[in-house]
């Protein structure tokens, strides 16, 4: 008897012992992953700028230069020039014209799931969403190079590598994500909204305009900076269409190049640590600052967030 | 204008504009199918891939993408289920959160290329480990934590908190409570998740270029010594996975039968991805009705 009360006590205590210790082992080896998604974020940005800046710092780039000049011409031997404007135009210019094409059909297939046909229209292009970003970036750039190419090349004069086929691939790419962000906007909003309109005697599209559109728009404005941000950040579907040229495109039918693009052309062809390669990675401090910059325009739109 | 001619006009123009995404998967979907399905034969999936001549097939590509796939996964999983823990039941409100939350929004909305890049910078260069398997997956596991935080954060959020206080009630402490109640009923949304995540990491290129490289040298499949330079199971070798594969046969391949090739790769990358995004929604809902007895 007083054998078992011992033992049962001493059980007792050891559990216990074994389970504060448990504790704080769990604390601390889930505390370890949060430090290690710190250092990951902190070193991407700290090497990435240290690396970025070297072609300003070591190699004596001008940065004004790079930023604004349209020669770009690092393999000239005597004089070579480091004008980085037209790829900072180029990925601009189809991250603007993708975010024209893909946000009204985005915004509009999200108000079609949520407010016209809620039961069937959701069932159905939920999963089509779903499987369209589940297609490969590659894939799509595959496919705009054997079918998009040619058919510009045939419709229109030049050689089919356009700015106009990196947006349409571009705008095919960004529309889930559009569709996705705006269908969440829009399903949130209060159904007293609704209600009060109809009660007035509005129409559904009176209703769509003038009261949900108005109240979901800065979620709507975040669903488009987030297409838009990773329309600027792609690479390898654009470079595989647009044509990589070192000139401003004077059209939508002209070729082009994007900071991607030239970066993941150039990366493995030039020598690490020449001034060519570095001037690429300061191209890539470019895309880091602006992704950094949409974060910012995410935030200030989440805070202007009225319902 | 009628404010009933307007509407009427505006809901045909919503449900052109929904017709026109579905048309576009079905086109996509029917194409890729169609050009690529015919080319897929079991020669092409198990025939190495040829530099010059036509007739090459994808073996190696497949299989590094299975292998990268899993060792990411295998980095991506604990690391991730730790975070979303963490931020679900640790974090306290207050400017450390606040930071950590804007480091994985920042690193989720990094472009690829940024990723591989950095990628490039450490793994490559700086710790000379040159093109590899493990640069590869530490680039992709960067590019994919923060979707794994993200869902398991929500998985063990969506624990109706009854449960947690219930076991808290009974006296256990806090850790336990997470390995016994929070984990366990929050496993079928992670599970989705991670399976989602994979169909992701499995497409991805741009990530790979630098930091795995462009090449497979000579694989040994009999070879099963994971420290051998001919065993596909090292870690330390180049691997160029499908999609790699495909993007590299388009802008730089000299083969003949680039269409054909790049055909079947692709219906095989999209057949997978496929197959990811069926299986989440099979498991999901299969271990959903099993854990809550619902039908």
């Amino acid at each position: 008897m007083e054998n078992t009360t011992t033992s049962a006590r001493e059980r007792l205590v050891k559990s216990n012992k074994n389970k504060s210790n448990g504790e704080l082992r769990g604390k601390m080896i889930v505390t370890l992953s949060a430090i290690i998604m710190i250092t990951a974020t902190v070193a991407i940005t700290v090497f990435l700028a240290t690396k970025g800046l070297q072609a300003f710092l070591v190699n004596g780039v001008s940065p004004i230069e790079f930023l604004t000049s349209t020669d770009w011409n690092p393999t000239d031997e005597g004089n070579p020039k480091f004008g980085a404007f037209p790829f900072i135009y180029g990925s601009l210019a189809v991250t603007l014209l993708s975010a024209l094409i893909a946000a009204p059909i985005g915004i509009g297939a999200a108000i079609f799931m949520t407010e016209i046909a809620p039961a069937w229209g959701r069932k159905i292009l939920q999963p089509v969403i779903e499987l369209l970003v589940g297609i490969p970036s590659v894939v799509y750039g595959f496919i705009g190079l054997t079918v998009l190419v040619p058919f510009i090349r045939n419709q229109f004069d030049g050689i089919g590598y356009s700015l106009l086929a990196g947006t349409i691939v571009l705008s095919v790419m960004i529309l889930p994500t559009i569709t996705t962000i705006a269908t969440d906007a829009m399903g949130t909003l209060p159904r007293n909204l609704r209600e009060g309109s109809y009660a007035l005697g509005a129409t559904r599209w009176q209703t769509i305009r003038k009261v949900l559109v108005p109240a979901a728009l800065p979620s709507l404005l975040t669903a488009i900076v987030l297409g838009m941000a990773r329309a600027f950040g792609e690479a390898l579907a654009v470079q595989m269409v647009i044509g990589n040229s070192r000139a401003i495109p004077s059209s939508i039918l002209d070729t082009s190049a994007t900071l991607t693009s030239i970066i993941t052309l150039n990366m493995g062809y030039t020598t690490y640590g020449s001034v060519e390669n570095n001037t690429l990675w300061s191209m890539g401090l470019i895309l880091l600052i602006i992704s950094f910059v949409f974060i910012l325009i995410i935030r200030y739109l989440s805070s202007r967030r009225r319902i | 204008m009628n404010s009933r001619v307007a509407d009427r006009i505006a809901t045909g123009v919503l449900i052109g504009l929904a017709t026109i995404i579905v048309v576009l998967l079905v086109g996509l979907f029917s194409y890729i199918l169609a050009k690529g399905i015919p080319n897929i034969s079991w020669s092409f999936l198990t025939s190495p891939s040829s530099t010059v001549q036509a007739g090459g097939g994808i073996r190696d590509q497949l299989f590094n993408s299975f292998y990268i796939l899993f060792i990411t996964m295998l980095i991506t999983v604990p690391l991730g289920v730790l975070g979303g823990i963490y931020m679900a039941e640790y974090a306290q409100p207050g400017k450390i959160t606040h930071f950590i939350r804007s480091c994985i929004e920042m690193l989720a909305s990094l472009p690829s290329i940024v990723v591989g890049m950095f990628g490039l910078l450490i793994f490559v260069n700086t710790i000379g480990w040159g093109y590899t398997i493990i640069g590869g997956a530490l680039a992709l596991t960067i590019f994919n934590i923060p979707v794994m935080v993200r869902v398991s954060e929500d998985a063990v959020r969506s624990v109706p908190s009854e449960q947690k206080e219930a076991s808290l009630a009974l006296g256990i402490t806090h850790w336990h409570t997470i390995k016994t109640v929070l984990i366990p009923a929050a496993f079928p949304g992670i599970l989705t998740g991670a399976i989602l995540a994979s169909g992701r990491v499995f497409g991805e290129a741009a990530a790979l270029l630098f930091t795995a490289g462009l090449s497979t040298p000579k694989l040994n499949y009999m070879n099963w010594n994971p420290f051998s330079e001919t065993s596909p199971l090292n870690i330390f070798r180049p691997a160029e996975t499908l999609s790699v594969h495909i993007w590299e046969i388009n802008t730089q391949g000299i083969i003949p039968d680039v269409e054909e090739v790049a055909n079947g790769a692709s219906a095989v990358l999209v057949l997978s991805v496929l197959l990811f995004n069926l299986l989440a929604r099979w498991l999901g809902s299969t271990i959903h009705k099993k854990i809550t007895a619902s039908k």
